[in-house]
């Protein structure tokens, strides 16, 4: 029950991009098109839940241990960056398909603050093996759901007249703000 | 090189968060009061103008194929600092800022900075660069952060202006940051086709 709740919680209420602003570079770069939108949100989800357990048994079986855990910082980024690499040989081998597919935001994902930041949060918030996980995936999914509807409403604005100062990135920020408000009831479901 | 015309160049001419629109995590995160916005504003300038002079001194030793890595972990130990010296003498804005002061790292604006301009260019042009575009940076922040925070909570830097029925709540809740920012672009937009 307790891991129902830290999932709902990750997922909805506290949604990465739209209550903690996690991950706005790719949200708003790669949102014209709910295909290349979905394809960033599997990435995401896969790197994150892989970054979480590896942040974790790092964190708690080598750092603690050495007395070295004020260098976190500088370990997560690079365990996230050597996943990243990892996971791209790994599905240019194994699914040559879905490489293709995912493109330039693989490496890309690197430099996504949502990576680092789930498994900052886990860190500081003492969660265990499993909860990290738990949390882990559940932000990712999070971020899917919110850039996989956020690309929907973006490929039908297109057709709109705008005036031209909102054309853009003013625009864009809005529709998010509004979608932002409509999360912003989530938070009274826990 | 002119330091001034570097300075101004990532203040106005390119500003990183109205022209260049990087970096915009801690923009959108950090600002719901002017004071979190000036903070984040100058860790991530104290972190840019170090890493920016440090990458340039040591750009041509780093292979090529090997210089993100790289840049990232120069990026990581400054962050690292600044974290422990916020922790150290100002508590209280560590606490505000939170998990968004480890997220320097990952801030795209100093990568950028790191790949367009200090892999390229001499040290001292690289500082200035980094001053510049830092500078830049913190205003864009103070300013959303005083936005938001006199619509908000009434006040500017924590002195109260407003009285208590014209909050509007709503505008130092995340709404508020993606709304207020959105605004502000129009206004710069409005401002420079004016020109």
């Amino acid at each position: 029950m307790d891991l129902f709740v830290t999932l709902m919680a990750a997922i909805f209420v506290n949604n990465f991009i739209f209550s903690k602003f996690l991950g706005i570079c790719p949200f708003l770069g790669v949102s014209k098109k709910v295909e290349t939108a979905a394809g960033m949100g599997v990435a995401v989800i896969f790197v994150i839940a892989l970054a979480s357990a590896a942040t974790w048994l790092v964190y708690n079986f080598v750092l603690v241990p050495m007395d070295l855990a004020y260098l976190y910082n500088i370990a997560f980024i690079l365990i996230i960056a050597s996943l990243v690499q990892f996971v791209e040989m790994f599905i240019k081998k194994s699914s040559p398909s879905l490489y293709q597919a995912l493109g330039v935001y693989l490496p890309l994902i690197t430099t996504n603050c949502a990576v680092l930041g789930v498994t900052v949060t886990n860190m500081e918030s003492n969660f265990g093996f499993i909860k990290s996980l738990v949390n882990g995936v559940g932000a990712a999914v999070g971020f899917a759901l919110a850039i996989i509807l956020f690309a929907g409403v973006r490929e039908r604005l297109e057709k709109c007249p705008i005036p031209k100062p909102f054309q853009g990135f003013p625009i864009t920020l809005i529709t998010a703000g509004l979608m932002s408000i409509a999360f912003l009831g989530f938070s009274g479901m826990l | 090189m002119n330091p001034v015309k570097i300075i101004k160049n990532g203040i106005i001419d390119e500003n990183p968060t109205f022209v260049q629109v990087i970096g915009m995590c801690p923009t959108l995160a950090v600002t719901s009061s002017a004071v979190n916005g000036v903070g984040m504003g100058l860790s991530t300038t104290a972190v840019l103008i170090c890493s920016n002079f440090v990458i340039s001194l040591i750009r041509k030793i780093i292979p090529d194929s090997v210089r993100i890595p790289c840049y990232i972990v120069v990026i990581a130990s400054f962050v690292t600092i600044v974290q422990m010296v916020l922790k150290g003498f100002v508590p209280a804005l560590d606490a505000a800022l939170g998990v968004y002061i480890p997220l320097i790292v990952v801030n795209c604006l100093i990568l950028a900075r790191a790949e367009a301009y200090a892999g390229k260019n001499g040290p001292v042009a690289s500082l200035f660069d980094g001053v510049g575009m830092g500078l830049g940076f913190t205003l864009a922040l103070t300013v959303l952060g005083a936005v938001r925070e006199f619509l908000g909570n009434g006040s500017i830097f924590g002195i109260a202006i407003l009285p208590e029925m014209c909050k509007t709540l709503l505008m130092i809740l995340p709404p508020g940051a993606f709304i207020t920012l959105a605004f502000l672009m129009v206004l710069v937009n409005l401002v420079r086709n004016r020109k």
